[in-house]
């Protein structure tokens, strides 16, 4: 995983509650072997007219106009702003690929879905809970004429609106850790490898019944 | 020492260590089908690992795969490569795969209780969120991303925090022809679609504790469809008489000894949870869902919510969009709503009891007119010759049902089954998201009796009047 560095990046505002993951990827591309590729099917549904396959080239379908990712200003946007509860639904991880192949770096929102949440880390995708108010000041400002850019700073833990007041975030000082090294999660855990061969030699003993 | 939870003993069982609030947790057993795991078997093959005591993994195809003639094999050369790819990655890593033409092919949630894969005490993980299934044996079981699985065949761990804890308690008893979906649906109208994030549930009362272990899964499957960890249900002699006698659960002496453990499984009188939750049993009707969201359901006898009288703004806008979708106005009886297609199966309710049930309902009544498709895709090979043996496939076939081979299916159409854009459905599944069942398609969830007693009246009828 590459480390995940500072940057400034423009806000998509997209004003759904309860995004689940069928809508942030629809099935028919979870039957691909890959890792990559699913950027230009991420909500395949809401951003497109007709229905997209996998292994279709995208680049002739037609766009839905009233959808936010199809608005101009928010080409190349790296920050999605979102409401309550996104990712919910099932465990893709297809989801966070598809987000992350676009180009989103950070997601804002109210809250997220658990497995979502966890899967957004593993692929170098930082989400962040803000509190309702600050969603809706953001979904204002960036819905105005221009774009609004936000500078993310991930050590110090800020959001930096451009014209606006720095905004603190919380984050899990381990997951923080991974995010900023850019760290092999695996790799961490088999560090603790004798710990774990220590443990299954206390389960057998408690619990042979799972190591028949 | 403190009064524990269940949930409470189950992750302090499974303690690897400790780095702040942050636990390294031990997996006893991981679940794997074809969609979310070659690429945590090529994250393996790049860095050259091998899976930690393989054999504590199951494989099986079971989302891609087609429910009509089994031997014609997969048409869709993509799916096809997928369901190939988990044939080579398990012959290579060494983990066991009932494949596609093992008559214990099935559901990845029906065949884990089935053969006593899933055992009380345990840690449980699979690609797959509706993991929360396997709670309703005292497992502490729930769904994880690709990344994370190839975690756990690396390591047999996962680094976690602690979540809450939630008592929901379905108090007195239900009601005649109320079933387990009904309840599950009934707690998600009451806490929300994100009423359990951040908590494991643990369903109890009496009305749970009266449920069969088929009941019993059908709430914990929905789990996560209230957005918890994972839902949790506290061992009996039902749980432990379910288990005897399966090909992997313990044998002999052996299960009597995993017997005496699974026995301390519930959580001690005076527990502490961190939010109770209390419903009464009576009170709980036949339950259908009307919008884009589990949580958007209503009684049979209640009517479709006008957007107009609910005063979040946030939350009228929720519901003026779902009623668009799902082509439904305002002030709309449930009982006024006409299905086009109906599915019984998923890993909610395709097992045995969801099958009679269903059955019951139609036999000696006929598919109503107007119905496209009405279609029966048991959870798994065994359940499929339960149900042939007790008749229930004549039943189903002479009423005009389609009797299908097992899998996924139509609860998230990655295969040939699916809904056409604007058809509408009554689903026994556990989403009614969007697309879910197809592009365009409109999903009311509903029990297996229910799911019946629309097809056989061409519409949302209470079934407590057939």
């Amino acid at each position: 995983m590459q480390p995940f560095t500072n940057f400034t990046g423009i806000v998509c505002p997209l004003d759904r509650s309860n995004v689940d993951t069928d809508a942030i990827i629809p099935k028919q591309f979870l039957k691909s072997i890959q890792r990559s590729g699913f950027g230009p099917n991420l909500f395949d549904e809401w951003r497109y007219l007709d229905t997209g396959e996998p292994g279709r080239d995208n680049s002739g379908r037609p766009l839905n106009p009233s959808f936010v990712l199809n608005d101009p200003r928010y080409a190349g946007a790296s920050i999605l702003l979102t409401r309550a509860n996104f990712g919910c639904g099932s465990s893709r991880e297809h989801a966070p690929w598809a987000l992350a192949d676009y180009g989103f770096k950070v997601i804002l929102a109210e809250g997220f879905a658990d497995i979502f949440f966890n899967n957004c880390f593993e692929n170098g995708i930082l989400p962040i809970v803000l509190d309702p108010a600050v969603i809706d000041r953001l979904f204002a400002q960036a819905s105005g004429p221009g774009a609004l850019q936000v500078q993310v700073e991930l050590a110090g833990q800020t959001l930096a609106p451009a014209g606006g007041d720095v905004i603190p975030f919380d984050v899990h000082p381990y997951r923080k850790h991974c995010l900023l090294l850019g760290l092999d999660e695996i790799g961490q855990t088999l560090q603790h490898a004798d710990a774990i061969a220590g443990y299954e030699e206390r389960r057998q003993q408690q619990a042979p019944w799972l190591f028949t | 020492m403190a009064a524990a939870t269940l949930y409470d003993k189950l992750w302090d069982d499974h303690v690897v260590r400790y780095e702040g609030d942050t636990a390294l947790l031990y997996i006893d057993r991981q679940l794997i089908h074809e969609v979310t795991s070659p690429q945590a078997f090529e994250g393996l093959r790049i860095h050259g690992r091998r899976p930690r005591r393989p054999e504590a993994n199951l494989a099986v195809p079971d989302h891609n795969v087609p429910t009509t003639r089994r031997a014609a094999g997969i048409t869709d050369p993509v799916a096809r490569l997928q369901v190939e790819t988990l044939v080579h990655n398990c012959a290579e890593f060494g983990i066991t795969l009932f494949g596609m033409d093992d008559p214990r092919q099935g559901i990845v949630h029906v065949i884990g209780p089935e053969t006593g894969f899933t055992l009380p005490g345990t840690t449980m993980v699979c690609g797959d969120s509706h993991t929360s299934t396997h709670g309703a044996f005292g497992a502490l079981a729930f769904g994880i991303g690709t990344s994370e699985v190839e975690h756990v065949l690396a390591t047999r761990c996962l680094v976690q925090r602690k979540s809450k804890a939630m008592l929901i308690s379905v108090d007195g008893s239900l009601g005649p022809g109320i079933t387990a979906k009904d309840v599950v649906l009934a707690i998600i109208g009451e806490i929300g679609t994100a009423g359990g994030t951040g908590y494991v549930l643990e369903f109890g009362g009496d009305a749970v504790r009266a449920l069969s272990m088929e009941g019993r899964m059908t709430i914990c499957n929905m789990a996560i469809e209230a957005g918890a960890r994972a839902g949790l249900i506290a061992v009996d002699e039902k749980t432990i008489d379910y288990l005897r006698g399966r090909p992997y659960a313990p044998q002999g002496e052996l299960f009597d000894q995993a017997a005496a453990h699974w026995r301390t499984l519930q959580s001690d009188p005076g527990a502490v949870f961190d939010r109770e939750v209390h419903l009464d049993a009576a009170s709980i009707k036949p339950q259908v869902t009307w919008g884009t969201s589990p949580e958007m359901v209503a009684p049979v006898d209640g009517r479709v919510p006008d957007p107009d009288r609910i005063t979040d703004p946030a939350k009228a806008a929720g519901v003026r969009r779902a009623l668009v979708y799902m082509g439904l106005s305002p002030g709309t009886a449930i009982t006024d709503i006409r299905p086009d297609k109906v599915f019984i199966g998923s890993c909610t309710n395709s097992r045995i009891e969801d099958l009679r049930a269903a059955a019951e309902v139609v036999k000696g009544r006929k598919v109503a007119e107007g119905i496209k498709l009405a279609m029966v895709v048991p959870g798994s090979g065994p359940v499929k010759e339960q149900a042939e043996a007790e008749g229930l496939d004549r039943i189903f076939r002479e009423a005009g049902f389609e009797w299908r081979e097992p899998g996924c299916s139509m609860c998230l159409a990655m295969n040939a089954d699916r809904l056409e854009p604007g058809e509408r459905c009554a689903s026994t599944s556990n989403r009614n998201f969007e697309g879910r069942q197809g592009y365009g398609g409109r999903t009311h969830l509903v029990s297996p009796a229910m799911a019946a007693a629309a097809a056989v009246a061409g519409r949302f009828v209470d079934v407590r009047d057939l």
